[in-house]
């Protein structure tokens, strides 16, 4: 299996991310720059946190038009897993690959804290390996990941087990039904604000986030 | 002008309204301003409106939303086609998210 790490102008946690993959989790990783990036040659793809091209106009959406985004589409429809991270996340957003928005904190800072979640189903490629109603320990680090659907969307993503990941305790940013991350109906691709891969060893204070890899190599085994 | 759909477009009583009579393309000046929709909460408004306003003695500030303005050049032979030109720039381009946003679109003059 052969994983890649999409790089953006502004990328900044694509480095982390390889790391983790490489070296924690041992799988076959290139990082890749965006417009260099061809999804025929790689079995799953990760968006690392960021802020690419500076956020300019809206968190992702200038990301959302790099031809790699194309290639991703591509990927998703084959059934490959796909990872959006924070900026990832927001990136998978404003391509409409997952429903939704994700608009400024309410409390109008950047957040950078460690967060308690609850995961919500084992039923995607990135949280198979967990169990429902787990609690597990990430941190968040942003500024625009206050998740906004309108009503009907919410009942959408309730009634498909779609919300994989809720903030436990408090809600770092007031995102709707507190929560931190979605998958796709397919369920193969995943975006969520809080980091996995700053997660993913004790000595960081810890590695719950590693199973959030670990579950994309099971994915369709 | 709410949401993805009915798109608001506002012409402006100063702007020119009929095409040029030589073919010659005019730069019109248009606005685009997106804010969030009702329903999404505008916490950055709301400061604005509590802390700013009403601490200062302003109680007759009743509600602020924020919202983002572009201001862009666009080259057309019409005031409708610089309109149609920006409408569909701001679908294809996204620069709204339709999800929690609305985009207004106005021409201001031109040069």
């Amino acid at each position: 299996m052969k994983i890649a790490v999409i790089q953006f102008p502004g990328s900044n946690c694509d480095l982390d991310t390889l790391h983790v993959l490489r070296d924690v989790v041992r799988v076959d990783t290139d990082l890749v720059w965006h417009k260099d990036f061809r999804g025929q040659n790689y079995d799953a793809a990760i968006l690392p946190g960021g802020f690419s091209y500076g956020d300019h106009l809206r968190a992702g959406i200038i990301a959302a038009y790099s031809p790699a985004m194309a290639s991703i589409k591509k990927m998703a429809d084959e059934n490959k897993p796909i990872l959006g991270i924070c900026n990832g996340f927001q990136i998978l957003v404003e391509s409409s690959l997952l429903p939704g928005a994700l608009l400024r904190n309410s409390c109008l800072k950047f957040v950078c804290k460690w967060t308690t979640l609850k995961v919500e189903t084992e039923s995607s490629a990135f949280t198979q390996l967990y169990k429902k109603g787990q609690n597990i320990r990430m941190p968040i680090a942003h500024n625009e990941g206050r998740y906004f659907v309108e009503e009907e969307t919410l009942e959408e993503l309730r009634r498909n087990d779609q919300v994989i990941l809720r903030y436990v305790g408090e809600n770092p940013n007031g995102a709707i039904d507190d929560i931190a991350g979605i998958c796709n109906k397919e369920r193969n691709i995943v975006g969520l604000m809080p980091h996995p891969e700053r997660a993913s060893e004790i000595i960081l204070g810890s590695n719950d986030g590693k199973r959030m890899f670990e579950s994309m190599l099971n994915w369709h085994k | 002008m709410i949401g993805s759909k009915s798109f608001h477009v506002a012409g402006n009583s100063h702007a020119a309204n009929s095409s040029s009579q030589f073919g010659v393309r005019i730069m019109y000046l248009v606005e685009i301003v997106v804010g969030n929709k009702p329903q999404a909460k505008d916490p950055e408004g709301q400061t604005i409106m509590k802390d700013l306003m009403h601490k200062s003695g302003y109680d007759c500030v009743r509600d602020v939303r924020t919202g983002k303005l572009l201001k862009v050049q666009i080259e057309a032979n019409s005031e409708e086609e610089a309109k149609q030109k920006a409408f569909d720039m701001c679908n294809d381009l996204r620069i709204y998210n339709p999800v929690a946003h609305y985009c207004k679109i106005e021409i201001r003059g031109k040069t």
